[in-house]
Protein backbone atom coordinates (compact mmCIF):
# COMPACT_ATOMS: atom_id res chain seq x y z
CA UNK A 1 0.00 0.00 0.00
CA UNK A 2 1.30 3.45 -0.90
CA UNK A 3 1.54 6.16 1.79
CA UNK A 4 -1.34 8.64 1.81
CA UNK A 5 -2.78 11.59 3.68
CA UNK A 6 -5.80 10.96 5.89
CA UNK A 7 -8.68 13.29 6.72
CA UNK A 8 -11.92 12.77 8.59
CA UNK A 9 -14.42 15.52 7.74
CA UNK A 10 -17.46 16.14 9.90
CA UNK A 11 -20.00 17.02 7.21
CA UNK A 12 -20.73 16.31 3.54
CA UNK A 13 -19.84 19.84 2.43
CA UNK A 14 -16.35 19.56 3.93
CA UNK A 15 -15.91 16.06 2.49
CA UNK A 16 -16.66 17.02 -1.10
CA UNK A 17 -14.47 20.14 -0.83
CA UNK A 18 -11.53 18.03 0.37
CA UNK A 19 -11.83 15.70 -2.62
CA UNK A 20 -9.65 15.76 -5.72
CA UNK A 21 -8.80 13.50 -8.65
CA UNK A 22 -6.07 11.95 -6.46
CA UNK A 23 -8.29 11.31 -3.42
CA UNK A 24 -10.78 8.60 -2.58
CA UNK A 25 -13.59 8.52 -0.07
CA UNK A 26 -13.41 5.57 2.32
CA UNK A 27 -16.19 4.03 4.42
CA UNK A 28 -16.08 0.23 4.83
CA UNK A 29 -12.89 0.00 2.80
CA UNK A 30 -13.51 -3.66 1.97
CA UNK A 31 -12.79 -3.23 -1.73
CA UNK A 32 -10.68 -0.06 -1.76
CA UNK A 33 -8.06 -1.30 0.74
CA UNK A 34 -7.85 -4.61 -1.12
CA UNK A 35 -7.18 -2.70 -4.36
CA UNK A 36 -4.60 -0.53 -2.59
CA UNK A 37 -2.78 -3.60 -1.27
CA UNK A 38 -2.53 -4.84 -4.87
CA UNK A 39 -1.36 -1.39 -6.06
CA UNK A 40 -4.37 -1.22 -8.39
CA UNK A 41 -5.58 1.90 -6.59
CA UNK A 42 -2.99 4.38 -5.33
CA UNK A 43 -4.81 7.37 -3.84
CA UNK A 44 -2.71 10.15 -2.34
CA UNK A 45 -5.41 11.09 0.12
CA UNK A 46 -8.12 9.07 1.85
CA UNK A 47 -11.15 10.97 3.07
CA UNK A 48 -12.78 8.98 5.87
CA UNK A 49 -16.52 9.61 5.58
CA UNK A 50 -17.57 7.44 8.53
CA UNK A 51 -18.08 10.55 10.67
CA UNK A 52 -20.76 11.94 8.34
CA UNK A 53 -24.42 11.81 9.41
CA UNK A 54 -25.51 9.33 6.71
CA UNK A 55 -26.54 6.39 8.87
CA UNK A 56 -30.33 6.54 8.94
CA UNK A 57 -33.06 4.50 7.24
CA UNK A 58 -36.08 6.78 6.96
CA UNK A 59 -39.55 6.56 5.43
CA UNK A 60 -40.15 8.96 2.55
CA UNK A 61 -43.32 10.98 1.96
CA UNK A 62 -44.09 8.79 -1.06
CA UNK A 63 -44.17 5.59 0.98
CA UNK A 64 -40.65 4.47 0.10
CA UNK A 65 -37.45 4.38 2.10
CA UNK A 66 -34.34 6.54 2.09
CA UNK A 67 -31.21 4.63 3.09
CA UNK A 68 -28.19 6.59 4.26
CA UNK A 69 -25.03 5.79 2.30
CA UNK A 70 -23.19 4.69 5.45
CA UNK A 71 -25.72 2.07 6.58
CA UNK A 72 -23.79 -1.21 6.63
CA UNK A 73 -24.82 -4.02 4.29
CA UNK A 74 -25.65 -6.18 7.34
CA UNK A 75 -27.79 -3.52 9.02
CA UNK A 76 -29.60 -2.91 5.74
CA UNK A 77 -30.30 -6.58 5.01
CA UNK A 78 -31.61 -7.20 8.51
CA UNK A 79 -33.58 -3.97 8.95
CA UNK A 80 -37.24 -4.82 9.71
CA UNK A 81 -38.57 -2.40 7.07
CA UNK A 82 -36.30 -3.87 4.40
CA UNK A 83 -37.17 -7.46 5.31
CA UNK A 84 -40.86 -6.57 5.22
CA UNK A 85 -41.14 -4.26 2.19
CA UNK A 86 -38.08 -5.12 0.09
CA UNK A 87 -37.24 -8.78 0.81
CA UNK A 88 -35.58 -8.97 -2.62
CA UNK A 89 -32.94 -6.49 -1.44
CA UNK A 90 -32.44 -8.34 1.82
CA UNK A 91 -31.95 -11.66 -0.01
CA UNK A 92 -29.52 -10.16 -2.50
CA UNK A 93 -27.35 -8.58 0.17
CA UNK A 94 -27.24 -11.77 2.23
CA UNK A 95 -26.22 -13.73 -0.89
CA UNK A 96 -23.07 -11.61 -1.18
CA UNK A 97 -19.71 -11.52 0.61
CA UNK A 98 -19.30 -12.81 4.18
CA UNK A 99 -20.86 -11.71 7.49
CA UNK A 100 -17.65 -9.87 8.41
CA UNK A 101 -17.57 -7.97 5.11
CA UNK A 102 -21.29 -7.17 5.32
CA UNK A 103 -20.68 -5.66 8.78
CA UNK A 104 -18.02 -3.39 7.30
CA UNK A 105 -19.24 -2.57 3.79
CA UNK A 106 -21.45 0.49 3.31
CA UNK A 107 -24.51 0.92 1.12
CA UNK A 108 -22.82 3.61 -0.98
CA UNK A 109 -19.58 1.67 -1.26
CA UNK A 110 -21.36 -1.41 -2.53
CA UNK A 111 -22.30 0.54 -5.68
CA UNK A 112 -18.66 1.50 -6.20
CA UNK A 113 -17.15 -1.99 -6.07
CA UNK A 114 -14.78 -2.65 -8.92
CA UNK A 115 -14.81 -5.72 -11.10
CA UNK A 116 -13.15 -8.92 -9.94
CA UNK A 117 -11.75 -9.62 -13.43
CA UNK A 118 -8.43 -11.41 -12.81
CA UNK A 119 -6.62 -9.21 -15.32
CA UNK A 120 -7.86 -5.99 -13.72
CA UNK A 121 -6.49 -7.26 -10.39
CA UNK A 122 -3.07 -8.20 -11.83
CA UNK A 123 -0.91 -5.10 -12.20
CA UNK A 124 1.66 -7.03 -14.28
CA UNK A 125 -0.65 -7.44 -17.30
CA UNK A 126 -2.47 -4.95 -19.56
CA UNK A 127 -6.04 -3.91 -18.74
CA UNK A 128 -8.05 -1.14 -20.38
CA UNK A 129 -10.00 -0.54 -17.19
CA UNK A 130 -6.82 -0.08 -15.15
CA UNK A 131 -4.66 1.52 -17.86
CA UNK A 132 -6.77 2.86 -20.74
CA UNK A 133 -5.41 1.80 -24.11
CA UNK A 134 -3.20 -1.00 -22.79
CA UNK A 135 -5.40 -3.85 -24.05
CA UNK A 136 -7.76 -6.52 -22.76
CA UNK A 137 -6.20 -9.95 -22.13
CA UNK A 138 -9.58 -11.28 -20.94
CA UNK A 139 -11.11 -11.09 -24.40
CA UNK A 140 -8.91 -13.92 -25.63
CA UNK A 141 -7.75 -15.30 -22.29
CA UNK A 142 -9.41 -16.83 -19.26
CA UNK A 143 -12.93 -15.44 -19.56
CA UNK A 144 -15.18 -17.97 -17.87
CA UNK A 145 -16.52 -15.35 -15.41
CA UNK A 146 -16.85 -12.53 -17.93
CA UNK A 147 -19.69 -10.68 -19.65
CA UNK A 148 -22.16 -12.08 -22.17
CA UNK A 149 -24.15 -8.85 -22.57
CA UNK A 150 -23.19 -5.23 -23.25
CA UNK A 151 -19.43 -5.85 -23.48
CA UNK A 152 -17.11 -3.94 -25.82
CA UNK A 153 -13.87 -4.65 -27.68
CA UNK A 154 -12.19 -2.74 -24.85
CA UNK A 155 -13.61 -4.58 -21.87
CA UNK A 156 -15.59 -7.74 -20.97
CA UNK A 157 -15.61 -7.24 -17.19
CA UNK A 158 -18.71 -7.78 -15.04
CA UNK A 159 -20.01 -5.80 -12.09
CA UNK A 160 -19.62 -7.92 -8.95
CA UNK A 161 -22.44 -6.66 -6.69
CA UNK A 162 -25.51 -8.65 -5.69
CA UNK A 163 -27.12 -5.72 -3.89
CA UNK A 164 -27.03 -3.61 -7.05
CA UNK A 165 -28.95 -6.24 -9.03
CA UNK A 166 -31.83 -5.94 -6.56
CA UNK A 167 -31.57 -2.13 -6.50
CA UNK A 168 -31.81 -2.11 -10.31
CA UNK A 169 -34.95 -4.25 -10.21
CA UNK A 170 -36.45 -2.05 -7.48
CA UNK A 171 -35.74 1.13 -9.50
CA UNK A 172 -33.75 2.76 -6.72
CA UNK A 173 -32.53 6.33 -7.03
CA UNK A 174 -29.00 7.36 -6.08
CA UNK A 175 -28.64 10.65 -4.23
CA UNK A 176 -25.23 12.25 -4.70
CA UNK A 177 -23.64 15.51 -3.65
CA UNK A 178 -20.66 17.34 -5.11
CA UNK A 179 -19.15 20.80 -5.01
CA UNK A 180 -21.75 21.95 -7.53
CA UNK A 181 -24.65 20.74 -5.38
CA UNK A 182 -26.83 17.67 -5.09
CA UNK A 183 -28.46 15.55 -7.81
CA UNK A 184 -30.41 12.32 -8.10
CA UNK A 185 -29.44 9.56 -10.55
CA UNK A 186 -31.82 6.81 -11.64
CA UNK A 187 -30.25 3.46 -10.81
CA UNK A 188 -30.38 2.31 -14.43
CA UNK A 189 -28.23 5.31 -15.38
CA UNK A 190 -25.76 5.11 -12.49
CA UNK A 191 -23.45 2.38 -13.78
CA UNK A 192 -22.02 2.51 -17.31
CA UNK A 193 -21.42 0.00 -20.04
CA UNK A 194 -17.69 -0.19 -20.87
CA UNK A 195 -17.80 1.18 -24.44
CA UNK A 196 -14.50 2.85 -25.22
CA UNK A 197 -14.01 4.18 -21.65
CA UNK A 198 -14.01 1.07 -19.44
CA UNK A 199 -11.99 2.91 -16.79
CA UNK A 200 -15.23 4.63 -15.82
CA UNK A 201 -17.55 2.28 -13.96
CA UNK A 202 -20.27 4.84 -13.28
CA UNK A 203 -21.46 8.42 -13.79
CA UNK A 204 -20.02 9.90 -10.57
CA UNK A 205 -17.68 12.87 -10.86
CA UNK A 206 -14.48 12.88 -8.75
CA UNK A 207 -15.94 15.30 -6.22
CA UNK A 208 -19.31 13.57 -5.92
CA UNK A 209 -20.25 11.51 -2.89
CA UNK A 210 -23.19 9.11 -2.66
CA UNK A 211 -25.31 10.32 0.25
CA UNK A 212 -28.37 8.04 0.08
CA UNK A 213 -30.24 5.38 -1.87
CA UNK A 214 -33.97 5.91 -2.23
CA UNK A 215 -36.38 3.04 -2.77
CA UNK A 216 -39.76 3.97 -4.24
CA UNK A 217 -42.95 2.38 -2.92
CA UNK A 218 -44.05 -0.69 -4.88
CA UNK A 219 -46.30 -3.75 -4.74
CA UNK A 220 -43.55 -6.26 -5.46
CA UNK A 221 -42.63 -7.44 -1.96
CA UNK A 222 -44.83 -10.51 -1.91
CA UNK A 223 -43.71 -12.10 -5.16
CA UNK A 224 -39.98 -11.57 -5.38
CA UNK A 225 -36.94 -13.79 -5.42
CA UNK A 226 -33.16 -13.41 -5.71
CA UNK A 227 -31.40 -16.42 -7.22
CA UNK A 228 -27.61 -16.59 -7.23
CA UNK A 229 -25.62 -19.26 -9.07
CA UNK A 230 -21.95 -19.55 -8.09
CA UNK A 231 -19.07 -21.99 -7.99
CA UNK A 232 -19.43 -22.81 -4.28
CA UNK A 233 -22.36 -22.82 -1.88
CA UNK A 234 -21.53 -19.53 -0.18
CA UNK A 235 -19.10 -16.61 -0.19
CA UNK A 236 -18.40 -16.45 -3.92
CA UNK A 237 -19.25 -13.99 -6.68
CA UNK A 238 -22.16 -14.79 -8.99
CA UNK A 239 -21.66 -16.56 -12.28
CA UNK A 240 -25.25 -15.56 -12.95
CA UNK A 241 -27.77 -14.02 -10.59
CA UNK A 242 -31.39 -13.01 -11.11
CA UNK A 243 -33.53 -10.51 -9.24
CA UNK A 244 -37.15 -11.28 -10.12
CA UNK A 245 -40.25 -9.51 -8.82
CA UNK A 246 -43.89 -9.74 -9.89
CA UNK A 247 -47.14 -8.06 -9.00
CA UNK A 248 -49.93 -10.57 -9.60
CA UNK A 249 -53.71 -10.54 -9.80
CA UNK A 250 -54.46 -14.20 -9.46
CA UNK A 251 -52.34 -15.71 -12.22
CA UNK A 252 -52.17 -12.52 -14.26
CA UNK A 253 -48.99 -10.47 -14.24
CA UNK A 254 -49.69 -6.80 -13.41
CA UNK A 255 -46.08 -5.65 -13.09
CA UNK A 256 -42.72 -7.36 -13.56
CA UNK A 257 -39.08 -6.64 -12.84
CA UNK A 258 -36.14 -8.69 -13.97
CA UNK A 259 -32.46 -7.88 -13.49
CA UNK A 260 -29.39 -10.02 -14.06
CA UNK A 261 -26.05 -9.98 -12.25
CA UNK A 262 -22.73 -11.54 -13.26
CA UNK A 263 -23.40 -11.09 -16.98
CA UNK A 264 -22.50 -7.47 -17.78
CA UNK A 265 -20.58 -4.35 -16.77
CA UNK A 266 -23.70 -3.24 -14.88
CA UNK A 267 -26.85 -4.89 -13.52
CA UNK A 268 -28.68 -5.93 -16.71
CA UNK A 269 -32.28 -4.91 -17.18
CA UNK A 270 -34.50 -4.74 -20.28
CA UNK A 271 -37.72 -2.81 -19.80
CA UNK A 272 -39.22 -4.08 -23.05
CA UNK A 273 -38.93 -7.64 -21.75
CA UNK A 274 -40.56 -6.65 -18.46
CA UNK A 275 -43.36 -4.90 -20.35
CA UNK A 276 -43.91 -8.02 -22.46
CA UNK A 277 -44.72 -9.97 -19.30
CA UNK A 278 -47.54 -7.65 -18.29
CA UNK A 279 -50.97 -9.10 -19.01
CA UNK A 280 -49.67 -12.64 -19.46
CA UNK A 281 -50.39 -15.47 -17.05
CA UNK A 282 -47.86 -17.17 -14.82
CA UNK A 283 -46.49 -20.18 -16.66
CA UNK A 284 -43.24 -21.78 -17.66
CA UNK A 285 -43.89 -20.71 -21.25
CA UNK A 286 -44.34 -17.07 -20.23
CA UNK A 287 -41.10 -17.08 -18.25
CA UNK A 288 -39.24 -18.98 -20.95
CA UNK A 289 -40.27 -16.36 -23.52
CA UNK A 290 -38.95 -13.61 -21.24
CA UNK A 291 -35.64 -15.44 -20.80
CA UNK A 292 -35.23 -15.89 -24.56
CA UNK A 293 -35.98 -12.23 -25.19
CA UNK A 294 -33.63 -10.98 -22.47
CA UNK A 295 -30.76 -13.09 -23.79
CA UNK A 296 -31.32 -12.73 -27.54
CA UNK A 297 -28.30 -10.43 -27.94
CA UNK A 298 -26.01 -12.42 -25.63
CA UNK A 299 -22.56 -13.06 -27.09
CA UNK A 300 -20.33 -15.75 -25.64
CA UNK A 301 -16.56 -15.55 -25.33
CA UNK A 302 -14.44 -18.68 -25.59
CA UNK A 303 -15.04 -19.95 -22.05
CA UNK A 304 -18.31 -18.41 -20.86
CA UNK A 305 -20.87 -19.73 -23.35
CA UNK A 306 -22.35 -21.83 -20.55
CA UNK A 307 -23.59 -18.61 -18.95
CA UNK A 308 -26.23 -18.12 -21.65
CA UNK A 309 -27.90 -21.45 -20.96
CA UNK A 310 -27.38 -20.97 -17.23
CA UNK A 311 -28.94 -17.50 -17.32
CA UNK A 312 -31.94 -18.77 -19.32
CA UNK A 313 -32.65 -21.46 -16.74
CA UNK A 314 -31.96 -19.13 -13.81
CA UNK A 315 -34.43 -16.54 -15.15
CA UNK A 316 -37.19 -19.15 -15.50
CA UNK A 317 -36.51 -20.53 -12.04
CA UNK A 318 -36.28 -17.11 -10.35
CA UNK A 319 -39.56 -15.92 -11.93
CA UNK A 320 -41.25 -19.22 -11.04
CA UNK A 321 -40.04 -18.98 -7.44
CA UNK A 322 -41.09 -15.32 -7.27
CA UNK A 323 -44.58 -16.26 -8.48
CA UNK A 324 -45.11 -18.74 -5.65
CA UNK A 325 -43.24 -16.74 -2.98
CA UNK A 326 -45.51 -15.48 -0.26
CA UNK A 327 -48.11 -18.23 -0.92
CA UNK A 328 -49.17 -20.45 1.94
CA UNK A 329 -47.71 -23.95 1.55
CA UNK B 1 8.07 19.69 -1.54
CA UNK B 2 6.58 18.10 -4.60
CA UNK B 3 3.21 19.05 -5.96
CA UNK B 4 0.26 16.70 -5.97
CA UNK B 5 -1.74 16.29 -9.22
CA UNK B 6 -4.41 18.68 -7.98
CA UNK B 7 -1.81 21.38 -7.53
CA UNK B 8 -1.69 21.50 -3.75
CA UNK B 9 1.67 21.32 -2.00
CA UNK B 10 2.29 17.83 -0.62
CA UNK B 11 2.08 17.59 3.13
CA UNK B 12 4.38 15.32 5.14
CA UNK B 13 2.83 12.03 6.16
CA UNK B 14 1.89 12.18 9.80
CA UNK B 15 0.91 9.67 12.43
CA UNK B 16 -2.54 10.14 13.93
CA UNK B 17 -3.46 9.74 17.59
CA UNK B 18 -6.21 7.21 18.28
CA UNK B 19 -7.90 6.01 21.45
CA UNK B 20 -9.23 2.47 21.75
CA UNK B 21 -10.80 0.25 24.32
CA UNK B 22 -8.81 -2.89 23.52
CA UNK B 23 -9.81 -6.05 25.38
CA UNK B 24 -11.26 -3.87 28.12
CA UNK B 25 -8.23 -1.60 28.48
CA UNK B 26 -8.07 2.05 27.48
CA UNK B 27 -5.22 2.50 24.98
CA UNK B 28 -3.90 5.73 23.49
CA UNK B 29 -1.82 5.07 20.40
CA UNK B 30 -0.27 6.78 17.43
CA UNK B 31 -0.70 5.17 13.99
CA UNK B 32 0.31 5.93 10.43
CA UNK B 33 -2.77 6.11 8.18
CA UNK B 34 -1.88 3.03 6.11
CA UNK B 35 -1.47 0.72 9.13
CA UNK B 36 -4.18 -1.93 9.15
CA UNK B 37 -5.80 -2.92 12.40
CA UNK B 38 -4.29 -6.39 11.95
CA UNK B 39 -0.76 -5.00 11.64
CA UNK B 40 -1.33 -2.71 14.62
CA UNK B 41 -2.41 -5.66 16.76
CA UNK B 42 0.31 -8.05 15.63
CA UNK B 43 3.31 -5.83 14.95
CA UNK B 44 2.92 -2.96 17.41
CA UNK B 45 0.91 -4.42 20.28
CA UNK B 46 2.20 -8.02 20.19
CA UNK B 47 -1.33 -9.42 20.12
CA UNK B 48 -0.55 -12.21 17.66
CA UNK B 49 -3.66 -14.30 18.24
CA UNK B 50 -5.38 -12.68 15.25
CA UNK B 51 -3.79 -14.29 12.21
CA UNK B 52 -2.76 -12.97 8.81
CA UNK B 53 -3.97 -15.64 6.42
CA UNK B 54 -4.77 -14.06 3.06
CA UNK B 55 -4.58 -10.35 4.06
CA UNK B 56 -7.42 -9.72 1.56
CA UNK B 57 -10.60 -10.41 3.53
CA UNK B 58 -11.10 -13.83 2.00
CA UNK B 59 -10.13 -16.24 4.81
CA UNK B 60 -11.40 -14.71 8.07
CA UNK B 61 -8.32 -15.66 10.14
CA UNK B 62 -8.00 -12.01 11.25
CA UNK B 63 -11.60 -11.72 12.52
CA UNK B 64 -12.00 -9.49 15.59
CA UNK B 65 -14.96 -7.75 17.21
CA UNK B 66 -15.44 -3.99 16.81
CA UNK B 67 -18.22 -2.62 19.01
CA UNK B 68 -19.49 -6.21 19.23
CA UNK B 69 -19.56 -6.80 15.47
CA UNK B 70 -17.19 -9.19 13.69
CA UNK B 71 -14.94 -7.60 11.08
CA UNK B 72 -11.83 -8.47 9.06
CA UNK B 73 -8.92 -6.66 10.78
CA UNK B 74 -6.82 -6.97 7.60
CA UNK B 75 -9.21 -4.72 5.63
CA UNK B 76 -9.63 -2.16 8.41
CA UNK B 77 -7.41 0.88 8.85
CA UNK B 78 -6.34 1.32 12.47
CA UNK B 79 -6.78 5.08 12.19
CA UNK B 80 -10.48 4.50 11.40
CA UNK B 81 -10.95 2.63 14.72
CA UNK B 82 -10.53 5.77 16.83
CA UNK B 83 -13.04 5.58 19.68
CA UNK B 84 -13.92 1.91 19.05
CA UNK B 85 -14.22 -0.95 21.49
CA UNK B 86 -12.18 -3.87 20.16
CA UNK B 87 -12.07 -7.48 21.33
CA UNK B 88 -9.53 -9.97 20.03
CA UNK B 89 -9.13 -13.65 20.87
CA UNK B 90 -6.86 -12.54 23.74
CA UNK B 91 -9.75 -10.66 25.33
CA UNK B 92 -12.46 -13.33 25.36
CA UNK B 93 -11.49 -15.32 28.46
CA UNK B 94 -12.27 -13.99 31.92
CA UNK B 95 -8.93 -14.54 33.64
CA UNK B 96 -8.42 -18.31 33.67
CA UNK B 97 -12.08 -18.93 32.82
CA UNK B 98 -12.35 -19.62 29.10
CA UNK B 99 -15.20 -18.11 27.11
CA UNK B 100 -17.99 -20.67 26.42
CA UNK B 101 -17.07 -20.62 22.71
CA UNK B 102 -13.44 -21.42 23.51
CA UNK B 103 -14.52 -24.27 25.79
CA UNK B 104 -16.80 -25.66 23.08
CA UNK B 105 -14.01 -25.61 20.48
CA UNK B 106 -11.83 -27.69 22.84
CA UNK B 107 -14.66 -30.06 23.72
CA UNK B 108 -15.53 -30.73 20.06
CA UNK B 109 -11.91 -30.81 18.85
CA UNK B 110 -12.89 -28.06 16.40
CA UNK B 111 -9.43 -27.54 14.93
CA UNK B 112 -6.41 -29.34 13.60
CA UNK B 113 -3.54 -26.93 12.89
CA UNK B 114 -5.26 -24.11 14.79
CA UNK B 115 -4.30 -21.26 12.48
CA UNK B 116 -7.88 -20.29 11.66
CA UNK B 117 -9.15 -20.92 15.20
CA UNK B 118 -8.85 -17.41 16.75
CA UNK B 119 -10.77 -16.00 13.78
CA UNK B 120 -13.32 -18.82 13.89
CA UNK B 121 -13.97 -18.22 17.60
CA UNK B 122 -14.22 -14.43 17.30
CA UNK B 123 -16.50 -14.87 14.30
CA UNK B 124 -18.71 -17.30 16.22
CA UNK B 125 -18.98 -14.84 19.12
CA UNK B 126 -19.97 -12.16 16.61
CA UNK B 127 -22.52 -14.61 15.21
CA UNK B 128 -23.98 -15.01 18.69
CA UNK B 129 -24.20 -11.23 19.10
CA UNK B 130 -26.14 -10.99 15.81
CA UNK B 131 -28.76 -13.49 16.98
CA UNK B 132 -29.57 -14.63 13.42
CA UNK B 133 -28.40 -18.26 13.49
CA UNK B 134 -31.07 -20.62 14.79
CA UNK B 135 -30.11 -23.97 13.28
CA UNK B 136 -27.18 -25.89 11.90
CA UNK B 137 -27.72 -24.75 8.30
CA UNK B 138 -27.86 -21.10 9.32
CA UNK B 139 -24.67 -21.52 11.36
CA UNK B 140 -22.96 -23.04 8.34
CA UNK B 141 -24.03 -20.19 6.03
CA UNK B 142 -23.24 -17.44 8.55
CA UNK B 143 -19.78 -18.89 9.33
CA UNK B 144 -18.86 -18.92 5.62
CA UNK B 145 -16.46 -16.00 6.07
CA UNK B 146 -14.03 -18.24 7.96
CA UNK B 147 -12.10 -20.82 5.98
CA UNK B 148 -10.44 -23.87 7.54
CA UNK B 149 -7.93 -25.50 5.22
CA UNK B 150 -7.74 -28.57 7.50
CA UNK B 151 -11.45 -29.05 6.89
CA UNK B 152 -12.55 -29.18 10.52
CA UNK B 153 -15.90 -27.67 9.55
CA UNK B 154 -18.12 -30.39 11.03
CA UNK B 155 -16.58 -30.03 14.47
CA UNK B 156 -16.51 -26.23 14.23
CA UNK B 157 -20.23 -26.23 13.46
CA UNK B 158 -20.92 -28.60 16.36
CA UNK B 159 -18.93 -26.39 18.74
CA UNK B 160 -20.68 -23.22 17.60
CA UNK B 161 -24.10 -24.85 17.80
CA UNK B 162 -23.51 -25.96 21.36
CA UNK B 163 -22.03 -22.70 22.61
CA UNK B 164 -24.40 -20.21 20.96
CA UNK B 165 -27.05 -20.27 23.71
CA UNK B 166 -24.38 -19.72 26.39
CA UNK B 167 -22.90 -16.64 24.71
CA UNK B 168 -23.91 -13.32 26.18
CA UNK B 169 -23.05 -10.14 24.35
CA UNK B 170 -19.28 -9.70 24.14
CA UNK B 171 -17.22 -6.78 23.00
CA UNK B 172 -19.53 -3.84 23.42
CA UNK B 173 -23.07 -3.19 22.31
CA UNK B 174 -23.25 -2.26 18.63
Amino acid sequence: MNPFQYSKPADVHEAVHLSSAASRFIAGGTNLLDLMKENISRPEHLIDITGLPLNAIEETAGGGLRIGALVSNADLAWHPLIEQRYPLLSQAILAGASPQLRNMASTGGNLLQRTRCYYFYDATVPCNKREPGSGCPARTGLNRIHAILGASEQCVATHPSDMCVALAALEARVHVEGRGGARVIEFADFHRLPGDAPQRDNQLADDELITAIELPADNLARHSHYLKIRDRASYAFALVSVAAALELDGDEIIDARLALGGVAHKPWRDRAVEASLIGRTVSRETFSDAAEALLQDAEPLQHNGFKIKLARRAIIRALSDAAVAGEQP
Amino acid sequence: MSATPNGAAAQPFVAHPIRLTLNGQDRQLSVLPWTTLLDLLREQLDLVGSKKGCDHGQCGACTVLRDGKRINACLTLAVMCDGAELTTIEGLADGDQLHPMQQAFIKHDAFQCGYCTPGQICSAVGLANEGRAHDSAQIQELMSGNLCRCGAYNNIRAAVEEALPACSNVGGKP
